[in-house]
């Protein structure tokens, strides 16, 4: 019988939301404009891999998709205790949607093999979307649970968690199983100096388009593979806001009139 | 020759329509104008079979009911089985999903299934001059808005919750109800334990919110806000440090990791204005600020905008208030 547990977590590299600057005509992102980090909700998913192999046994192992500075988000979950990280990183792999995206990471979980646990942030501060997570459950046939605020209980065979879904919910999900998490589900762990300089030695396994072909054939994969197309891009307005800027005692009158006559309706 | 359809997923609370599905009908009737389709809607639970007359009276041609004990729970590899067979078997062009957490969970397992493009929390969709259906979505917290197209079919997309008209109900309408049958496929997966905890309030279907953020000094004073919100009928929200900081429940919490809300009107009071949190309040009908730090973000994003201190400004607009409605 294993002792511990296999966990695998999804991290994706991402532009500072706070910082990032875009170009109105284009609405192209100008990525010079703000540093990249681990897309915050993913630090979640690495502090409960961690908790979990702290208790348990085991070993956690990080995978990103992206360009190939995403490695220092990768060197970063080493510092903070993972004990494998693997970089998903091609021109062909480039330019993936969200199913195309999936497909190349359930195609690298399959490569690694054995595994009880996968973890990753309920969606990323920059494509927004969610879906990835269960997208990966799905390829994989293995049950998820969506936006775990709690991890109750776990086994060798079960995890028992709580989703909130506006109400909150109690599952028990068989293992393996994927969850995406939320940042009410713990509080992530800072990396200490020594684990810094510990994980700047350390290797990030790089693994390109060629590595996944036994699991998925390469035109299903990045661009190629992906269904759906941005075609567009906007930067949303503010221009319809009135922009009134009011000071003193005279605002209160305003404010009071504009509430009573466009929400009260007098 | 048999029509093409639009579906709609219409997501059930207990034995409740929720709203969203409506507003999905309302907006696959106006598709299915334009694309010459017909509207199909499904509805999975346990004893919803009468609710299917509701979803024709909206604007449904069509109804695909699956009312089994096994649908009670929201148990995702359930009802994404019965959709991925309907879907299979029926062939929609497009077929369309609420962005609630429900169905952001459940509508990538369909789309992974199906092997079909998803577009996540869209807030419009148009027909372009090709005929070819375009989906608007917010991407980067809320700093871009992105146009899409999908290549595969069906063409999926998640909607996000009162962003699209309710239609009028027409109990005179007439469609076709379809009861099927839920095949069994193996649930052990997953299992519903039940419901830990009920939200206590929807920011989401609130008209009025007054929100706090970090100006606010202690957690007491939320009461301030809270009586400016009861007499406008409102509710309170926060900003997520103050949620962070336990003040509040994450219920109250407006933003990009919390709540997207839309009320009529929106008072930002001590909130700065950051990316994720006006990405949760953008779309709102008014929006006030009141920040005593004139260079604050949220003014940028505001109808009116008051630079005061909250603490002397709150209480003055109550009692004004208070005074103009008797």
């Amino acid at each position: 019988m294993r002792s511990g547990l296999g966990i695998i977590v999804l991290l994706k590299q991402v532009p500072d939301i706070e910082k990032v600057r875009f170009d109105v005509e284009t609405g192209r992102i100008d990525r010079s404009s703000a540093p990249a980090e681990t897309n915050p909700f993913d630090l979640h998913a690495l502090e409960a891999g961690l908790q979990i192999k702290e208790k348990f046994g085991g070993s956690v192992t990080v995978i990103s998709m992206g360009p190939r500075q995403a490695e220092s988000s990768l060197k970063d979950a080493l510092a903070r205790g993972a004990d494998r990280a693997i970089l998903l990183t091609d021109p062909r792999l480039a330019g993936a949607d969200t199913i195309a995206t999936a497909k190349a990471l359930a195609a690298a979980i399959r490569k690694l093999g054995e595994f009880d646990l996968i973890l990753c942030g309920e969606k990323t501060v920059d494509g927004d979307t969610g879906q990835v997570g269960p997208e990966v459950a799905e390829l994989l046939g293995i049950p998820h649970a969506a936006y775990v605020c709690e991890i109750r209980k776990i086994t060798h065979e079960w995890i028992k968690v709580v989703s909130d879904m506006g109400d909150k919910y109690l599952y028990e999900l068989k293992l393996p199983a994927l969850l995406t998490v939320t940042r009410e589900l713990n509080s992530p762990r800072l990396p200490t100096l020594k684990d810094l300089l510990r994980a700047k030695r350390s290797q990030v396994e790089v693994w390109t388009a060629d590595d996944l072909s036994e699991y998925i054939p390469l035109d299903q994969l990045g661009f190629q593979g992906s269904k759906t197309r941005v075609v567009k891009v906007v930067i949303p307005s503010t221009e319809h806001r009135k922009g009134i800027i009011l000071g003193g005692d005279e605002a209160v009158e305003k404010i009071g009139r504009v509430i009573l006559s466009e929400v009260l309706g007098k | 020759m048999s029509r093409k359809g639009v579906l709609i997923y219409a997501e059930t609370m207990g034995s409740e329509i929720h709203p969203i599905a409506f507003e999905l009908i309302g907006k696959a009737r106006e598709l299915a104008e334009k694309l010459d389709l017909e509207v199909w809607s499904t509805i999975l639970g346990y004893g919803i079979t009468d609710k299917a007359a509701e979803l024709i009276y909206h604007g449904a041609d069509k109804v695909y009911v699956y009312d089994d004990e096994r649908l009670r729970d929201l148990h995702v590899i359930a009802h994404k089985s019965a959709l991925v067979e309907l879907a299979k078997e029926i062939k929609p062009e497009i077929f369309l999903l609420g962005a609630t957490p429900w169905g952001r969970s459940l509508a990538p397992r369909i789309a992974a299934a199906l092997d079909t493009g998803l577009t996540a929390d869209c807030i419009d969709l148009q027909v372009d001059e090709n005929g070819e259906l375009v989906q608007i979505r917010p991407a980067f917290t809320g700093n871009i808005l992105a146009h899409i197209k999908t290549s595969s079919r069906p063409i999926m997309a998640t909607i996000r919750y009162r962003v699209m008209k309710m239609p009028q109900r027409d109990p005179s309408r007439k469609g076709e109800i379809i009861i099927r049958k839920f095949n069994d496929v193996n649930c052990d997966g997953i299992k519903c334990l039940g419901k830990v905890s009920e939200r206590k309030v929807s920011l989401a279907d609130a008209e009025v919110v007054v929100a706090g953020g970090r100006g606010l000094k202690k957690k007491e004073d939320l009461r301030l806000l809270e009586e400016l919100a009861n007499l406008l009928g409102g509710v309170v929200g926060a900003s997520r440090p103050l949620v962070e900081e336990g003040w509040i429940s994450k219920d109250h919490q407006v933003g990009f990791s919390g709540n997207v809300v839309k009320p009529k009107l929106y008072i930002a009071c001590g909130i700065s204005g950051s990316p994720q949190h006006l990405a949760g309040m953008r779309d709102s009908g008014i929006i006030i600020a009141v920040n005593s730090d004139p260079s604050a973000p949220i003014f940028r994003h505001a109808d009116y905008g008051v630079v005061a201190d909250l603490y002397d400004f709150i209480p003055k607009l109550i009692n004004f208030l208070q005074k103009l409605k008797h």
